[in-house]
């Protein structure tokens, strides 16, 4: 597993190995149930504090991406297709939300706004 | 999560000095740095938790122990290295090695041996001839010598070159690797903090002025710059300290979404190292007496 990691980035370091780990997984370049180093382990070979690593893996389990065994470690969890769709769907829901109160402030109707969403959704296709 | 060391309300007064009020703690399992600048009362917080001082008022514990009945016990489990040369300037490390390790139950020769060749000490040259980094490595070797739980370092870095510096906090992360241990180490030099230290009590003029984990550190804290005239009596209170020259300002805060928010884009925002942090700090303590 490669990590990179910025010293000069705004970026705090915990948010660096994040997002990265999470691109592995995502990416299926790390398997379902395939353990990831320990805290300790990784934060001696990259060079940083242990709460670093361990801020991270925090995150990381906070947001479904790896579950941990006490005594055993971390691993990489099942993506529950299930689970993304139903958060994309509260994104969607959140952005809806949006654009119709944005059609409410300077006086677009339901109609033209579906006709709008219409439009643009044949566009993409 | 366990503590380690735990001062509480610990006050000692010298001439001239005066430890005042000082709480802290260390936690199991993690490295904490200990940074203030000359005289602030580092050296004498670290004489107190080796108990080669006795505090005025308040109480100290190590493992959850206090040193009245259980000094012997405690000393076992602690590793401890000085900035000063301890030893016997007219005997060889072997020699010293002999003295030292009847004091400690647990001495591991195989483990000594293993430090004594990773640091290429020579073991049969008078440690008067030993040069100021050779010093540190040896008595770092003494000090994990006896599978110590708690490692405590006054000013470890202090004096020496790059590469050595590295490679000791090599030793360290290697070291932590195992979660039982702690290490607690006073420094000035700020960069031995950023790679290893997950905690940082910040000390100045005998107080206890923080503690943080350094993730809190990095997330909330923030070197800020941009035009001068950005500043007004309002947007000043978003800062800790603020340093104006002729062609902007620059300052430091310790609420970096806020400033985000307030400033978007129309000033620079950069990751503060410890030192800016206490550059700052000890600033914005001066302006508001």
């Amino acid at each position: 597993m490669q990590i990179i990691i910025s010293n000069n980035s705004k970026e705090p370091i915990y948010e660096q190995i994040y997002a990265q780990i999470k691109t592995h997984i995502l990416k299926g370049e790390l398997q379902v149930g395939q353990p990831l180093p320990s805290m300790r382990q990784l934060a001696k070979d990259l060079d940083i504090s242990v709460i670093t690593t361990k801020r991270a893996y925090e995150e990381l389990e906070k947001n479904g991406f790896i579950y941990s065994i006490v005594g055993k470690g971390s691993f990489v969890s099942e993506q529950n297709n299930e689970m993304i769709k139903e958060r994309k769907m509260q994104v969607i829901e959140e952005q809806l939300t949006a654009a119709i109160q944005n059609s409410k402030e300077i006086g677009v109707s339901r109609t033209e706004l579906i006709e709008l969403l219409t439009m643009l959704y044949r566009e993409e296709e | 999560m366990e503590n380690v060391i735990e001062l509480q309300n610990v006050n000692k007064s010298f001439k001239g000095f005066q430890l005042k009020d000082f709480s802290m703690t260390v936690k199991k399992g993690f490295v904490t740095g200990f940074i203030g600048g000359n005289g602030v009362g580092k050296s004498t917080t670290i004489k107190l938790i080796m108990n080669l001082l006795q505090p005025d008022s308040g109480t100290i514990s190590i493992f959850g122990l206090n040193y009245k009945q259980h000094e012997k016990k405690i000393k076992q489990r602690i590793g401890f290295v000085f900035d000063d040369n301890i030893f016997y300037e007219h005997l060889t490390l072997t020699e010293m090695k002999r003295i030292i390790k009847r004091a400690y139950s647990n001495w591991d020769d195989n483990l000594f041996r293993y430090y004594v060749e990773q640091f290429e000490l020579p073991l049969n040259k008078k440690i008067k001839t030993f040069s100021k980094g050779m010093m540190m490595k040896a008595s770092l070797t003494i000090a994990l010598s006896h599978h110590a739980e708690l490692i405590v370092m006054d000013e470890p870095t202090s004096g020496l070159d790059p590469v050595f510096r590295r490679e000791f906090l090599d030793v360290l992360h290697r070291l932590m690797e195992n979660e039982d241990k702690t290490i607690f180490f006073s420094t000035h030099v700020t960069t031995d903090l950023d790679s290893i230290a997950d905690y940082i009590i910040f000390i100045d003029k005998g107080q206890h002025v923080f503690t943080k984990e350094s993730t809190q550190i990095e997330e909330e804290y923030a070197i800020v710059k941009g035009e001068k005239e950005l500043l007004d009596a309002d947007t000043k209170k978003e800062f800790i300290s603020i340093r104006k020259s002729n062609h902007g300002f620059e300052a430091l805060t310790a609420n970096k979404n806020r400033i985000e928010e307030v400033f978007g884009q129309m000033v620079l925002i950069e990751k503060p190292s410890i030192e800016d942090i206490m550059f700052y700090t000890k600033k914005g303590a001066e302006w508001h007496v």
